[in-house]
């Protein structure tokens, strides 16, 4: 039995195809952006922060990471409208996107926080700073360049994990690749294309956030 | 003359304290410790661990809070509730710590620069011509791009002396600072440590070591189960201890 592949035919669907990409890839940077600015907002909570606070961040944190992601973003869509809450696709797909990584990723910082030497705050406060500006200078640097491996797979996962959002008809690259496929019966090259397309976006973040975490966030 | 310090006139202190009390629960570790330090005296504080010796001079930069008593440091009493006041006198109170806590993420350059940048607001310039001054005076003016881990624990305590000295500090207190190094490394930073004494830096210093606490120190103090169990000059406290617990503790130095 032979295979006759043809791409051509699922290329000439491009403009779907880039518009997959670019969803893909704007849901990808607002849940890194917002994201991360929740879970550093979140670590410190459960690190340092009062206790009346701790315990809901706390419990967020655990019903994010114990339930399936696609659980959540159903939710999000077809559940809070039951409350009033009706959501666009893409909006839905967004929320549920920064609230699965601000959870993976407030369990992530925590732990770069608690291994920042006790000692580096007290140096840091006997030189007069503030308490903010210990978290952010001294104790939120080191504890950034020790978990961003962790923290950009986790981004990957998350990436890659948007595919789901096609589920909702948010226009994303997995949502492209069903629709051509649906359009052309070419099933074996549409998902061909979209997992070279995932691969490339995959090594392409990862790279860029290893070229931007030492400038940007955690550099000396 | 150490030996007058005590009956010096309150105007005269820059660090002042009276009947301070510190306990963790129902554990009194300091029980009403009077300590009075006029400028530019040097102060070495002795005693076994668990007297209560490290935590009377964290009390004083306010890393630890005490229970009752009073301190004051160049005027500025210590205030917990009170985030500015608090700050003010950490400006005034330097402190080196045994394990150096330099900042790893930034240069040695940089971990000088931090503090007079963001608390003073110096701007980049003169803090950058300040930390190099500063490292030429502890003797590694080649080191300003340099990592702390690439250094030596002799060469990161000095930086950290630098970094405490970029603050232009009344006072300095120093915590054990050579307790965590190789022997053959102690000589250095206790070099510089000696020099800043020479200079006319009042310092207040947790140590270990009886021949430099006796060769530099205006006064010493033998903490005891939490009390100033005896004080004097290093000559007297030394060559002539009045007390069963001092010659013990002597005694066992030695051993």
């Amino acid at each position: 039995m032979t295979v006759q592949l043809d791409f051509l035919a699922v290329l000439h669907y491009w403009p779907m195809l880039l518009t997959g990409v670019a969803w893909t890839l704007a849901l990808t940077v607002l849940a890194i952006v917002v994201g991360l600015a929740l879970s550093v907002t979140f670590a410190w909570v459960r690190v340092e922060g009062p206790r009346w606070a701790a315990i809901p961040v706390a419990a967020y944190v655990e019903l994010l990471r114990n339930t399936p992601f696609i659980v959540q973003l159903y939710f999000i869509f077809f559940g809070l409208p039951e409350l009033g809450l009706r959501l666009s696709p893409v909006l839905a797909s967004a929320i549920a996107l920064v609230l699965n990584l601000g959870a993976y990723s407030t369990e992530i910082i925590r732990a770069g926080l608690s291994a920042t030497p006790k000692g580096q705050t007290e140096a840091a406060l006997s030189l007069a700073l503030t308490r903010y500006q210990v978290f952010t200078r001294v104790v939120l640097p080191p504890a950034m360049q020790k978990v961003w491996p962790s923290l950009v797979s986790q981004i990957i996962i998350v990436m890659l994990g948007s595919a789901v959002c096609g589920q909702i008809a948010t226009e994303e690259l997995n949502y492209a690749a069903n629709v051509i496929s649906a359009n052309t019966f070419h099933t074996f090259e549409s998902y061909i294309i979209a997992t070279v397309i995932y691969l490339a976006l995959a090594i392409l973040i990862r790279r860029l956030l290893n070229w931007a975490g030492p400038r940007l966030i955690f550099g000396g | 003359m150490p030996s007058a310090a005590e009956a010096t006139a309150p105007h005269k202190r820059i660090v002042d304290i009276n009947a301070l009390r510190k306990s963790y629960g129902d554990n009194e570790v300091l029980k009403g410790i009077d300590l009075h330090v006029r400028p530019g005296e040097v102060v070495a504080i002795i005693g076994k661990s668990g007297s209560g010796k490290s935590t009377l001079l964290r009390c004083i930069n306010g890393l630890e809070e005490f229970q009752d008593g009073g301190l004051v440091v160049d005027g500025k009493p210590l205030l917990y509730d009170n985030a500015s006041a608090m700050r003010a006198l950490r400006q005034s109170v330097g402190m080196i710590f045994q394990s150096f806590n330099l900042f790893p993420h930034l240069s040695v350059g940089r971990n000088i620069m931090l503090a007079p940048s963001l608390v003073k607001k110096r701007d980049k310039t003169a803090a950058r011509v300040q930390a190099e001054a500063l490292l030429e005076r502890v003797g590694l003016e080649d080191k300003f791009d340099a990592m702390p881990e690439q250094l030596s624990g002799g060469q990161q305590q000095r930086v950290a002396i630098a970094r405490a000295l970029a603050m232009d500090p009344k006072v300095l207190l120093c915590d054990e600072i050579t307790s965590a190094l190789d022997p053959e490394l102690v000589g250095e930073v206790l070099g510089v440590v000696e020099g800043l004494a020479k200079e006319g830096m009042t310092l207040l210093m947790v140590t270990h070591e009886m021949r430099f606490a006796r060769k530099v120190s205006d006064r010493v103090v033998f903490m005891h189960q939490g009390r100033v169990h005896e004080m004097g000059p290093p000559a007297e406290l030394f060559g002539n201890p009045q007390t069963a617990e001092l010659r013990q503790f002597l005694s066992s130095l030695q051993e």
